[in-house]
């Protein structure tokens, strides 16, 4: 018989698809990141040498428009994969109730608890599978890669869309495409690195994206009323997988640290660029 | 006269007219030498003045010093091939002190030369100049004279190409102060290091690499003898005779000019009209086609049309030249450069009439909906660019907004993770999870 202290008890949270979606996820957020990022801050030293360090402005555009293609890729199969498990699997929990992202009441409470929490008023709140900062970071890329997807589109091909839209919309596009940005860029390597991975509890980061599970104990630390739950309706078992094999591990580290990295040091640069 | 007779078959009138030239000229250059007092004429080393010989018997040893040890050489070879030595004139006809001087040797200090006694035009004009203002102010100024620029005793004349004025030679000469930067420190030259900013200019490469005679040397703008400052209206280069210098050279730019809205502003007596050296610089002019250039005109544009600089910069085309590349479209990409024109003008680049085919310069597909794009909007101004406006507002608060609330979050979520992280240790330490147990699954 297995070993059954939480310990050593593994739960899926992520499953295969999810993680590699994220995982390339990451990977078109970056570049698209830190080739764009040069053009924000032209006007700063540090941004004519990352434009340099792309190979020049051509070469950095086509690393952008690249990584552009692969978080469309990206978010279309994401709706694909959602639309389909709603559509054709009928799993409408995705639209409401623990399972799904869309923000309940729970989440507004599950909030004020959290906060006075945070200054010592109230226990931990009982969280369940998605915590309302977890559906604030997924809402805020989703809606991120709709105004800047769309936005980029028309200034990736203005000539075209120019027989369709009037001067103006391409002012806006424009505007709304660094402005944007530069919320997804400071609220991802900022915000969510410290919710998911930077703060104390999770110093310096939680792999669980990259593993794809949790300890039993960890879930029920975490997240009370999602181990409640699956201990009442059989889940625990049914979710229950072996530790991650050693490699998925140390890559989702090395990957982990290397997102982070990057990520930090652009905030340090844009930091720099707003306070000098 | 040798010319006069070989021509005199030309006629009576040419004969007649030679006579005369002569005549004026022997009585000018007699009129001049006999001005110094009682001194003869230079062409004259009769009577009893000292001939130079004698000088250098003393002054031509190049070991030759004075009793405080500073060196009184003067190279007899190079003296006598100066135009003056050439001339026949003698050391007395400049140092006019020592004519009549019997003992040798002679006093230490001597009278400063007077060279006006026969070159009275170029002192006159001298006498107008920064230099000679500057000596005026203070005798002690490290400001030119003519010997500064000319050398003493071996001067010659501009077209000599061993003379320190011949074009090839002039801004070495002129660099000897003003690409010296004790002197300029002591001159309190405004300008600076305006030698070393010429050497690697346009101009000061075609001289000292091309070895371009018609290239322009320092006196090309500045004149020679009257150099006056910028700031005087007299001057060749003040602001608003900037466009008629560079024009003696450059006459089919200066005509282009002229018809644009800079040029035109000028004539009519806009003194902030932007001139020649305001884009190009003064004396670090580069060639127009490098890239370098073409990036840091951008900010010259950018400093008298601020606000265009601005919006210009929120653009791709801005963010992208910023960066140091210039495969995009700079100002005069699309203003064109020396007759830029209003908008209003069907001549204009931007001009209703031209602007798709401005456009279309690099957008080979533009229509005119395309131009319908604002590259200037200003997404402060609230009357121009409504739109814009609002969204830049709205995406203001929402940055402000999402970072605001999401940083007082996490500030106040640090103290209580450092504790649960020590609580979650002792937890693991101990085996056991001393969080409130969750009522679920015993139930």
């Amino acid at each position: 018989m297995a070993d059954t202290s939480p310990d050593q008890v593994f739960i899926r949270r992520f499953d295969a698809f999810d993680r590699i979606l994220h995982g390339l996820l990451m990977l078109g957020f970056l570049g698209l990141a830190a080739t764009g990022l040069p053009l924000l801050f032209s006007e700063e030293p540090w941004a004519r040498g990352l434009a340099r360090i792309f190979g020049g402005f051509e070469v950095a555009g086509w690393l952008h428009r690249v990584s552009a293609l692969l978080l469309m890729a990206v978010f279309g199969t994401h709706l694909w994969r959602v639309g389909r498990r709603i559509v054709v699997d009928r799993q409408y929990g995705l639209l409401w109730g623990p399972h799904s992202m869309v923000p309940q009441p729970r989440d507004v409470g599950d909030f004020v608890r959290h906060l006075r929490w945070f200054v010592g008023f109230g226990p931990r709140p009982r969280f369940d599978r998605f915590t309302y900062w977890e559906k604030f970071d997924y809402w805020a890329v989703f809606w991120g890669m709709g105004i800047i997807g769309a936005s980029g589109l028309l200034l990736w091909f203005p000539e075209a869309f120019s027989r369709v839209l009037p001067g103006w919309v391409f002012n806006i596009a424009l505007l709304v495409h660094g402005e944007e940005a530069l919320l997804a860029v400071g609220f991802i390597f900022t915000m969510h690195f410290f919710n998911g991975h930077l703060r104390p509890e999770k110093f310096p980061m939680d792999t669980v994206i990259f593993t794809g599970r949790v300890t039993a104990a960890e879930l029920r630390a975490e997240r009370p009323d999602e181990y409640d739950r699956l201990m009442r309706t059989g889940g625990l078992e049914s979710r229950r997988v072996g530790p991650a094999a050693r490699w998925v591990h140390r890559l989702g580290r090395l990957v982990g640290a290397a997102a982070i990295g990057v990520g930090l040091t652009l905030v340090v640069l844009i930091l720099y660029a707003f306070l000098t | 006269m040798a010319e006069c007779v070989r021509r005199i078959g030309f006629g009576a009138w040419a004969a007649a007219a030679c006579v005369m030239l002569a005549a004026a000229l022997g009585l000018t250059v007699a009129a001049k030498a006999a001005r110094p007092s009682t001194t003869a004429p230079a062409t004259s080393t009769a009577g009893t003045q000292p001939d130079s010989d004698l000088c250098l018997a003393c002054h031509g040893d190049p070991g030759a010093v004075s009793g405080a040890g500073r060196s009184i050489a003067v190279d007899g070879t190079k003296l006598t091939g100066s135009i003056h030595g050439l001339l026949g004139m003698t050391c007395v006809d400049c140092h006019a002190d020592l004519a009549d001087v019997e003992a040798f040797p002679h006093a230490v200090r001597l009278a400063p030369v007077a060279c006006g006694t026969c070159h009275d035009g170029a002192v006159a004009a001298y006498d107008l100049s920064i230099h000679a203002g500057a000596r005026r102010e203070n005798a002690e100024s490290v400001a030119a004279t003519c010997v500064d620029c000319h050398t003493a005793h071996e001067i010659r004349p501009k077209d000599d190409p061993d003379s320190a004025t011949y074009p090839l030679n002039l801004p070495t000469t002129c660099a000897r102060c003003h690409g010296n930067p004790d002197i300029i420190e002591a001159g309190g030259i405004a300008a600076g290091n305006v030698a070393a900013l010429y050497q690697d200019s346009i101009h000061g490469r075609a001289v000292a690499q091309s070895g371009l005679l018609v290239a322009a040397t320092c006196t090309s703008c500045h004149g020679s003898h009257e150099i006056r400052a910028k700031s005087d209206a007299a001057s060749r280069v003040s602001h608003a005779n900037v466009p008629a210098v560079c024009g003696s050279c450059h006459e089919g730019i200066l005509r282009v000019y002229q018809t644009g809205a800079h040029g035109s502003g000028l004539a009519s007596g806009n003194g902030q009209a932007a001139v020649c050296s305001d884009c190009h610089t003064a004396h670090d002019i580069q060639r127009a086609d490098e890239g370098d250039w073409q990036l840091d005109v951008i900010g010259e544009c950018g400093t008298c049309h601020t606000d265009r600089i601005r919006t210009y910069r929120d653009t791709l085309h801005g963010q992208v030249t910023s960066l140091g590349f210039v495969r995009v479209a700079t100002c005069a990409a699309c203003h064109g450069s020396h007759a830029v024109y209003p908008r209003s003008d069907p001549r204009s680049m931007v001009s209703d009439e031209r602007l798709l085919e401005t456009c279309r310069q690099c957008h080979e597909n533009a229509t005119e909906g395309f131009t319908r794009y604002a590259p200037h909007a200003d997404k402060y101004d609230r009357e121009r660019y409504p739109a814009l406006y609002w969204a830049r507002f709205g995406m203001t608060w929402l940055l402000v907004g999402v970072f605001g609330f999401f940083g007082l979050h996490a500030l106040l979520w640090l103290p209580r993770g450092f504790i649960e992280r020590r609580r979650l240790k002792r937890g693991e330490a101990g085996g056991e999870d001393d969080r409130e147990p969750p009522p679920g699954p015993e139930a």
